[in-house]
């Protein structure tokens, strides 16, 4: 008996629907795609449930890198309000800031403030090109007598009166409490009682009560 | 898709002189093609960044000296939870911190739940002691857990001496350092 013949199939399949599809995928990502900012303090933050997005605009941002040194900076769009409080300081502190050293703060944002006021005038002398891998010492708040961040947090309330200012604190895992402590009270004594701190996301555990009353009302919304 | 019709007009015979052109394929081989759409794809996904940071609402009480200000609290209806050294929390019921215990991130939420079911609803409040040993991760975490476990009134409240020291025997005498 003869056997039966087993056509030959060609292995080689049609490319143009698998193409298609990572194009439409590569388009995507592209476009949804956000590239991140270059840090130059990597800070990684805490995860909490929350779900609302931090503010970006009008920000006066307080970094807690993770030895518990505290920097201070402002969104870079607010360049009146950080003219402000560079003057502020300025003035308050006798500094003598020229104004070449304040356009580095007001116009350049790698200027971000992290030295004691002792150190201000030559951080904001140097060239840019210096700033890199620097080692900041930080703005001194743990001792409650000589806490800077009281007066930075002073001139910022002072240029941003009149219009709503967002107070994040951006805090590093390993950082330890103290430094926090000294942020809030710097907040405090500026009667700022209410800010908010910079997390990444994630979901309430399941069987929890959030859990149980965001599963209810069918959004994740968290205040 | 990518193949196109070759036969060329209705298939239509010239004459026995004309030499027949040789038909070329136009199909392509797409592989490569879809190697560098995934190669790219794969880079993408890589440098996104999908979720933005999201900020989490603190309030601070106002500190004031005038006893009328000051928020009363009933002593059965406080549980003061500390944050120490290497992650662990001690936590006291009631205003004595002699009667401190011992717990962790896991199973203080435990704790709250119990706390929480055992007291009327309107007096109950947990304050929130992180000592000095304790890092910014830690206060961060119980902050978020009072969201979870629906706790409406909590304080962040700066700790005592007495107590810091309470917690550092029970770190001692537990061989935490």
């Amino acid at each position: 008996m003869p056997r039966a013949k087993i056509p030959r199939k060609s292995t080689s399949i049609d490319m143009t629907a698998m193409c298609d599809v990572a194009f439409l995928l590569l388009s995507f990502f592209i476009l949804a795609t956000k590239f991140k900012p270059p840090e130059a303090l990597t800070v990684v933050t805490p995860s909490s449930v929350s779900s609302k997005i931090a503010k970006d605009v009008d920000v006066v941002l307080v970094t807690m890198d993770k030895d518990g040194k505290i920097y201070l900076s402002v969104s870079d769009k607010n360049t009146p309000e950080k003219k402000e409080i560079i003057e502020a300081v300025n003035t308050a502190k006798n500094l003598g800031l020229t104004d070449a050293e304040k356009n580095n703060f007001i116009k350049n944002p790698a200027y971000f403030i992290g030295v004691p006021f002792s150190q201000l005038k030559s951080y904001l002398d140097k060239p840019q090109e210096q700033l890199k891998g620097l080692n900041l010492p930080g703005i001194p708040t743990k001792d409650s007598t000589d806490n800077e961040l009281i007066d930075w947090v002073r001139a910022a309330v002072g240029a941003f009166q009149g219009s709503k200012m967002n107070l994040l604190v951006k805090g590093d895992n390993e950082a330890k409490y103290p430094s926090f402590q000294g942020v809030i009270i710097a907040f405090k004594k500026n009667d700022q009682m209410k800010f908010q701190m910079i997390t990444s996301p994630v979901t309430a555990p399941a069987g929890s009560e959030l859990w149980k009353a965001q599963q209810a009302s069918g959004s994740k919304s968290v205040e | 898709m990518a193949e196109m019709d070759t036969s060329g007009g209705g298939g239509h015979k010239k004459g026995p002189g004309v030499k027949k052109a040789k038909k070329l394929s136009t199909r392509v081989d797409l592989t490569p093609m879809v190697d560098l759409g995934f190669l790219l794809i794969t880079f993408f996904i890589f440098t996104t960044t999908m979720s933005q940071p999201t900020a989490m609402k603190l309030f601070l009480p106002k500190d004031t000296d005038k006893p009328d200000e000051q928020n009363k609290l009933k002593e059965s209806a406080a549980l003061t939870v500390m944050p120490g050294k290497q992650n662990k929390v001690y936590y006291y019921e009631g205003l004595d911190p002699t009667k401190i215990q011992t717990s962790n991130f896991k199973a203080i939420r435990d704790v709250i739940l119990d706390k929480k079911r055992r007291t009327d609803a309107k007096d109950f409040m947990v304050i929130l002691k992180p000592t000095q040993d304790a890092t910014y991760k830690n206060t961060v975490d119980l902050l978020d857990e009072m969201t979870i476990d629906g706790i409406k009134r909590y304080a962040l409240v700066d700790i005592t001496l007495d107590e810091y020291k309470i917690v550092t025997l029970t770190e001692q005498a537990n061989g935490i350092k």
